[in-house]
């Protein structure tokens, strides 16, 4: 988000009850959220393209749209060594110019014919997301075809874009919520490529070459590393071509960069960064269960119950609806690709600071002792469950949502299964696994601002790197 | 004051499709998303959209009410009341609102904004009756304790602190407004000023509350899995059996603007502020306020001006003079009030402020001398076209375009004639409202400034008169 863009000048328009809904749009992007599946049949077909490309569909004739949302492994963690940023780079100039397009050309064309595209990167992937009017999928799957295969990078464009990336670095430096997960990464991950601001820093962007773009796009871009979902007004054997059309020119192989497995640092931590602001703003978190770990669920009911269910969390209940300490705390289980984490977020004044942490380790430290209780276990699951559908209400969401099933390797057949899998989630089960996951002792917490006696605490780092396992 | 930028008005008829000469079929759906209005026996406004592609459905509940209808000194006071309505009824227990919704697997939350206050939850289609039920509940039976309300009071004084003090760049949103606005309560920002929000008593939100929260004062829009029907018999089963207020009228009145006479200019220097930047917005009516057709060149104007990089300022700044790293602007038009155009612009590397604000000025005079072209105006027409395409896979959008377009005083019609509105548009109109609303005397232009001398935030002062209930 830049300083003055649209996004951020609309943020204080409305003003809305709390920013859960701002905080769970912004995790959707990533795969973690992808278990909630639909209790509505769906059907999801399989397809491969004539040209071998795999891909799921869902097909949607009464709105005359199409989604599609595509993944290629790689993400900001294949960034180079020194050049942290590369990634974020070419998400913001895929748009830039293409084949025989210049920069204006290409954007007046997709204009033109109003096909939307855009490009994200996280650590382990880099999405595209396209949309285009069934009237115009032609036009709009050759321009598509021109970003993914032949992107100019052309210098004055690269020039526009970085200036672009170092004021969006410059102002996200000063943005405490940014700055503090920026330094949990950092602690939490010291030596891997997990521990490196996403999008760079001023140093690194300011390096960053043309050639560094061409290869990064040579690396990541091939067949072999595609995941493809699409939905919307399409028959399978017309996406077959277009997907085929789109992507079949890529290399057949990725050339990634192997990433080791790793855990954050255990032993506890307390970083706090000093920035001149009203309101301090906390991270904490710590190692968490990965995706196909047959404790995984356990834990996601659990993550719902202490800090992820908005307003029927303990962290909610505990620190802003008892005592008005915070406008907003949460937790959320990431499992990335090569590790996975529980992390959360508050937010409260210089002076409160210190007494919410403490609240929050409290409530996770019972939490770990004696679990949930049985009523709220079923309200977790009844919620869960219930909401399953509201995931899968645009064409939109169930693109996303079905990307990250391919992404963990999951079959279409989850859809049906999910829900029961959180049933089965038993009270001993819950128990169990909070134990298994809640440390207090364990947590890694950044604070930026000035919080009332808060001091960095940092015990001598020991390395958690496991030996590099080929991406 | 401008408002979030998701109420524009982008409904389209068959007459806009032919008019604008896009392929039919890709506007089938145009039929398939039509409201059907009507008024129950209490005066209560109803809104039905169906969608029948998913069986959930977004429940909203609109009142026509506002911060800008606040009692001058009491601001924040629609936006607290917001907060405390989740407290507790006869019925409802305190906090169990969103429990109760979350239990049955849905999302809920409010928002509050210069006009209007909204509360909605999405949910599975057959829990449809029990939300009516307990909004309807609501609506008249709030029950508030004097501790609740001390401890909700801590929970917007953080909210502040998160969305207005912890940023620069919403600090000077807010000072601009109040410099723009003399007369108008649109100058007052919709979460408070800080020592006001302060002082806001428990009686202060039941007295706002018993005024204007009755069901002649409230817009019902339901969209997604259900008839008009069903919404009817629901709708009189709960809201209908609540008694009108005889004291609230819909008409509303707000403090006018004098004739402006006089530019005004502010900065803000914060050490946060990142690249120096600077804002501009002007006073324009609204779509309430505008003469016939004026709005709608207005929205035109700014997305040819303003919107995205082939707008002429980015253009202009960014691609060819390089003096801006980003720029745009755009138009806000659904206000009750006035509107605004803002325009904005990060100044690249080593620029002064003077320099791209002159820059702005040149590519405005451009416009308002030589108007726009043939072209421009159709690719920005095609625009909003699809735009409403690609919406109407999203019911909770569609749900809050209806919502804010009705809680402003207009009609479900004038929501559905607005592409033909929009079509209608020459670019003689253009240029006129150009000529006419780019004018400085109705202006405040805003830089932010990165400056070392001190963070610009607000204090906690104890209240000039502190009274009891603060102790």
């Amino acid at each position: 988000m830049q300083t003055l863009s649209r996004e951020t000048a609309t943020v204080v328009r409305a003003v809305a009850r709390h920013n859960i809904a701002v905080a769970l749009a912004m995790l959707t992007s990533f795969a973690f959220l992808s278990f909630s599946r639909p209790a509505a049949a769906m059907n999801i077909q399989q397809i491969t393209s004539p040209g071998g490309i795999h891909a799921w569909l869902v097909e949607e004739h009464s709105v005359p749209l199409i989604s599609l949302r595509y993944a290629f492994d790689g993400g900001n963690s294949q960034d180079p060594e020194g050049k942290a940023g590369v990634a974020n780079f070419i998400t913001a100039m895929m748009d830039e110019g293409a084949g025989n397009l210049t920069s204006e050309e290409y954007q007046e064309r997709m204009e033109d014919i109003s096909m939307r595209m855009r490009y994200d990167d996280t650590k382990d992937s880099l999405y595209g997301s396209f949309e285009t009017l069934t009237a115009n999928r032609d036009k709009a799957a050759e321009l598509l075809k021109l970003s993914v295969q032949k992107p100019r990078f052309d210098d004055d464009a690269v020039e526009r874009i970085r200036q672009q990336l170092i004021a969006n670095i410059i102002y996200a430096d000063k943005d405490p919520s940014k700055v503090a997960m920026r330094e949990w990464y950092a602690q939490a991950f010291a030596g891997h490529p997990y521990a490196r601001p996403s999008s760079g820093t001023v140093e690194t962007v300011s390096k960053i070459k043309r050639d560094d773009l061409v290869a990064y796009h040579k690396r990541i871009f091939a067949r072999d590393n595609l995941k493809v979902v699409a939905v919307g007004d399409i028959s399978p054997a017309e996406l077959g071509k277009l997907i085929d059309d789109v992507f079949g020119g890529l290399p057949a192989k990725a050339d990634l960069f192997p990433v080791a497995k790793v855990q954050p640092l255990t032993g506890g931590s307390q970083c706090v960064v000093e920035m001149g602001v009203p309101q301090s703003v906390a991270v904490f978190g710590l190692g968490a269960m990965p995706r196909k770990d047959p404790d995984f669920m356990a834990a996601f009911v659990v993550n719902h119950i202490l800090g992820g269910g908005g307003f029927s969390a303990k962290l909610m209940e505990e620190v802003r609806e008892k005592r008005g300490l915070a406008y907003s705390v949460y937790t959320y289980i990431q499992p990335d690709r090569y590790t996975s984490i529980l992390v959360g977020s508050v937010a409260t004044k210089n002076a409160s600071m210190g007494d919410s942490l403490n609240i929050i380790r409290n409530e996770m430290k019972k939490m770990a002792e004696n679990g949930p209780t049985e009523a709220d276990l079923n309200a977790a699951k009844s919620y869960l469950t219930g909401s399953y559908a509201l995931r899968f209400d645009t064409n939109s969401k169930i693109a996303s949502q079905l990307l990250g099933l391919m992404q963990e390797g999951f079959g279409p057949d989850y859809v049906e299964n999910r829900n029961k899998m959180i049933d089965a989630v038993t009270l001993a089960d819950a128990k169990r696994v909070a134990a298994r996951l809640l440390k207090p002792d364990d947590l890694i917490v950044t604070v930026v601002g000035k919080p009332d006696g808060m001091k960095s605490e940092i015990p001598a780092a020991q390395s958690r790197v496991a030996a590099p396992t080929r991406g | 004051m401008r408002l979030v930028t998701f109420t524009r008005f982008r409904f389209l008829t068959i007459l806009a499709l032919s008019m604008l000469a896009l392929t039919p079929e890709a506007f089938a759906v145009d039929t398939a998303t039509r409201a059907t209005g009507f008024k129950l026996a209490n005066g209560m406004d109803v809104v039905v959209i169906p969608d029948h592609r998913s069986p959930v459905v977004t429940h909203m509940v609109w009142y026509r009410v506002g911060s800008a209808d606040e009692v001058r000194g009491k601001s924040g006071i629609a936006h607290f009341l917001e907060h405390l309505m989740f407290k507790s009824t006869d019925k409802i227990p305190v906090g169990e609102f969103s429990k109760i919704v979350s239990r049955l697997g849905g999302q809920d939350n409010a928002f509050t904004g210069h006009d209007t206050t909204a509360y909605f939850q999405h949910v599975a289609k057959d829990r449809l009756g029990k939300m009516m039920e307990m909004e309807a509940d609501r609506m008249v039976n709030l029950r508030l304790d004097e501790k609740e309300v001390l401890t909700e009071r801590n929970v917007i004084l953080e909210e502040r602190r998160s969305r207005i003090d912890n940023n620069p760049s919403a600090l000077l949103d807010e000072q601009m407004n109040a410099a723009l606005y003399l007369n108008d309560p649109y100058g007052t920002p919709v979460i408070g000023w800080y020592h006001e929000m302060q002082q806001l008593s428990r009686q202060d939100a039941l007295t706002f509350y018993k005024h204007y929260y009755a069901p002649n004062n409230a817009i019902l829009i339901v969209s997604g899995d259900v008839t008009p029907d069903e919404v009817k018999t629901l709708a009189e089963q709960t809201y209908g059996k609540i008694p009108t207020n005889p004291d609230v009228t819909t008409v509303r009145h707000r403090p006018s603007e004098p004739p402006p006479i006089a530019a005004r200019r502010l900065e803000l220097k914060d050490p946060r502020a990142g690249n120096y930047s600077m804002q501009r917005y002007y006073l324009t009516p609204s779509y309430v306020t505008a003469k016939p057709g004026e709005a709608e060149a207005l929205d035109l104007l700014m997305k040819i001006a303003g919107s995205g990089t082939t707008s002429r300022i980015y253009k202009k700044l960014v691609v060819e003079s390089k003096l801006a790293t980003s720029a745009g602007g755009d138009y806000s038009g659904s206000s009750l009030d006035s509107g605004t155009i803002s325009l904005y612009a990060v100044a690249a590397d080593g620029v002064p402020l003077p320099k791209v604000e002159a820059a702005i000025d040149d590519v405005i005079a451009d416009v308002v001398k030589n108007g726009v072209t043939e072209a421009e105006l159709a690719r920005a027409k095609r625009s909003y076209l699809a735009d409403y395409i690609y919406e109407s896979d999203n019911q909770a959008t569609l749900a809050r375009r209806y919502g804010w377009n009705l809680a402003i005083g207009r009609t479900v019609a004038d929501v559905e004639g607005w592409p033909a509105a929009i079509s209608k548009v020459t670019a003689d109109d253009v240029k006129k409202v150009a000529g006419e609303y780019f004018n400085l005397k109705a202006s405040v232009t805003g830089y932010l400034i990165p400056d070392q001398s001190g963070v610009a935030q607000a204090e906690d002062v104890p209240p000039p008169s502190a009274n009891s209930e603060l102790r």
